[in-house]
């Protein structure tokens, strides 16, 4: 633990250059460039807003506010987004990384932090554009937004611990990545991001609180649309599931190591 | 001191029925694998510091999986390799470069995964860019390169440090030959000042003017491991020998080993150097006139027989080499038991220094079809510069110097 604690930070700066590559290289050969981080999710977000809000008509019971749905939608959107890009990122952290992890030695923990900082980066700018179109819709920022980074360290926490399990063990099977992908969409639609729980059925409405997601998701939009404080008690307990289950990810890992490149 | 220990190295390749047997593996449970592939196995050798050992072997032998469980890039399944010091390691081509990247951003990152610090990368980024000279394309995106390119950056990147133990595999064979030279001036350079070296080549050449040893892998065991000479010599004798062939290995009263291999259905029975008088030389002096005499018998019926030879400098690189093949000479239809002398005369045109002579009795112009007889360090003799001015080389090649001195 130690000694990947001290590889860690010898190997900090390239962990950092690495983030900054990974965006480099996502927008190297487009024209706008960097201008695409914002416009990506800004563009993402009014689509939901547009056809969801619009066309669908919803609105959320007991708010006056005719844009309270398009605040509940991307604030869902903003904690699922995040989760998801480190899932299917960590899925395929191994594999896709196969030719440097066959020529180089490195310490091999760099590579979970380098996906983790890149997606977090994405996450800013996501959430950057989701405050201003709060802005232009005039959802005025509340202190309860201070609970922002507690809520993205939680969301990242498990989504890492999960996605490092699914990463090592895709590298053996490679349908777990088939499967996940199949799965993560059934996740999404298992989650009250586009609609309310209130519209389910009480039976349907109570499995899905076994949904982690749905603790996660719900205190994003108790905290940017209702500017109540999220729910504590559940977040503590999913928090504290994630710190072992990365545990087990972290041993995983280490205990398979010595056959992943082996078979990369 | 030994700056590498390798001691009972093996490495297995295990396939399972299942995946999550293998899953159970890892956390102790034991479980028989359905197909286990050694690729490697009881492999054991020492580099001292400053040493360059060359690795040969034919495909499959284990040489690239050796390197890579001395990088750490792989796993040993038993064994250890015990390293002290940095190991700088050019494993195939690529190294994980970014095609988005351009060639100095390429650099900054491989540097960053050799763990260098950003001062230290920012102070080695100016030589890596003039070692490499690649010039304006060091700020191109690496797509546009070719793979001499590539290669260049690469090597300028790992060896831009010093390393301890320098790991290379085939990799000086890509690229130009300006810069496979520069390069090698560089490896050369590092091992004056200590740098243990291990390399793959399939270039005798190279493994002979560059090593000090060398190790033979056959089917992933440790076949040999001694002089360059001797250890290239008996990988010759084993790519002839595929089938129903011998080879053996004879130590000399100089402490050479001396590698004979063939079927022997022809075989060299005695080789001397005469001088233009008739008399058994050993010292020869440069530009003299000399016979090389060999008298082989056939040991059986014999549809075509060729007759090589070749002078090999002190290092075992070729110097000269020829067989009746190419001289329209091949014999036909020998019976058994018949004795043939070959005498081939020529002037002694060689650069003073101990030489070495190479005898082959085969069917063909290659002695890898039917090898009857391969003998290396068949006949040892010196060209010693008696009356000539002083000169340096292999080769004597007389000149005629004329000086014109303007006003």
């Amino acid at each position: 633990m130690k000694l990947m604690l001290l590889a860690i930070w010898q190997y900090r700066h390239f962990i950092l250059t690495s983030i900054r590559n990974d965006l480099r290289t996502r927008f190297a050969r487009s024209r706008l460039g960097a201008i695409w981080m914002i416009l990506q999710p800004l563009a993402q977000g009014a689509i939901y807003a547009l056809v969801l809000a619009r066309v669908l008509g919803s609105k959320l019971p007991g708010t006056t506010n005719r844009y309270a749905y398009v605040i509940y939608l991307l604030a869902g959107l903003a904690a699922w987004s995040l989760f998801a890009e480190v899932i299917t990122r960590c899925l395929t952290i191994f594999v896709d990384n196969a030719s440097l992890l066959k020529k180089m030695m490195f310490p091999r923990i760099c590579l979970p932090l380098i996906v983790s900082g890149s997606c977090l980066l994405n996450n800013l700018f996501l959430l950057l554009a989701t405050i201003g179109i709060f802005i232009v819709i005039g959802n005025e920022p509340g202190w309860m937004w201070l609970w922002l980074p507690v809520l993205i360290g939680i969301t990242l926490v498990f989504a890492l611990a999960l996605g490092l399990i699914l990463g090592v063990l895709n590298v053996f099977v490679r349908d777990v990545a088939q499967v996940m992908n199949v799965v993560m969409q059934l996740w999404f639609w298992l989650t009250p991001i586009v609609y309310v729980v209130n519209i389910l059925p009480g039976t349907f409405a109570t499995v899905l609180r076994l949904n982690p997601m749905y603790a996660i998701t719900s205190s994003y939009q108790q905290v940017l649309l209702w500017g109540n404080p999220p729910h504590v008690k559940s977040l503590s307990v999913i928090f504290l599931a994630s710190v072992v289950m990365l545990g087990l990810a972290m041993g995983l890992f280490r205990r398979a190591s010595p056959d992943m490149v082996d078979v990369l | 001191m030994a700056v590498l220990k390798i001691h009972d190295l093996g490495k297995a390749f295990r396939e399972y029925d299942m995946e999550w047997q293998r899953m159970l593996s890892w956390f102790g449970a034991r479980q028989k694998p359905a197909n286990e592939a050694w690729v490697l196995r009881h492999v054991s050798f020492q580099l001292f510091a400053g040493e360059c050992v060359g690795i040969v072997g034919q495909n499959g032998a284990g040489k690239s999986t050796l390197l890579k469980l001395v990088t750490g890039t792989l796993r040993p399944s038993e064994g250890s390799v015990r390293a002290s010091g940095r190991i700088a390691a050019i494993l195939e081509l690529g190294m994980g470069f970014n095609p988005d990247l351009t060639g100095r951003d390429n650099a900054r990152y491989t540097a960053g995964l050799m763990g260098l610090s950003p001062q230290q990368i920012d102070s080695i980024m100016p030589a890596v860019e003039e070692f490499a000279e690649i010039g304006e394309y060091f700020d191109q995106p690496l797509r546009t390169y070719s793979s001499g390119m590539q290669m260049r950056v690469a090597f300028s990147v790992v060896t831009a440090i010093r390393p301890e133990i320098l790991i290379i595999d085939e990799a000086l064979s890509v690229g130009d030959a300006y810069f496979a030279h520069k390069s090698m001036a560089r490896i050369r350079k590092f091992r004056e000042q200590g740098t243990t070296l291990l390399f793959v080549s399939h270039d005798p050449g190279a493994i002979q003017s560059l090593c000090d040893r060398a190790i033979l892998l056959e089917r992933g065991r440790l076949l040999m491991d001694g002089t360059p000479n001797a250890v290239m010599d008996y990988y010759n004798a084993l790519i002839a020998e595929k089938e129903n062939a011998s080879v053996e290995v004879r130590q000399l009263e100089s402490g050479m080993a001396q590698t004979i291999s063939g079927t022997r259905e022809a075989v060299v029975e005695s080789i001397g150097l005469f001088n233009g008088a008739g008399e058994p030389v050993e010292f020869v002096n440069v530009g003299e006139r000399v016979e090389l005499r060999v008298s082989a018998r056939a040991r059986g019926d014999i549809p075509r027989l060729v007759f090589g030879y070749m002078i090999k400098d002190r290092l075992g690189q070729p110097v000269f080499g020829t067989n009746t093949h190419h001289t329209r000479q091949a014999l036909e239809q020998l019976k058994d038991g018949q004795t043939i002398e070959f005498r081939v005369s020529f002037p002694m045109n060689l650069g003073p220094g101990s030489y070495s002579v190479s005898t082959a009795l085969c069917s063909t112009d290659t002695h890898l079809i039917d090898n009857y007889e391969w003998r290396d360090l068949a006949l040892l003799f010196t060209v010693a510069n008696q009356d000539r001015d002083f000169f340096i080389g292999t080769a004597w090649v007389p000149p005629l110097i004329e000086i014109r001195r303007g006003q």
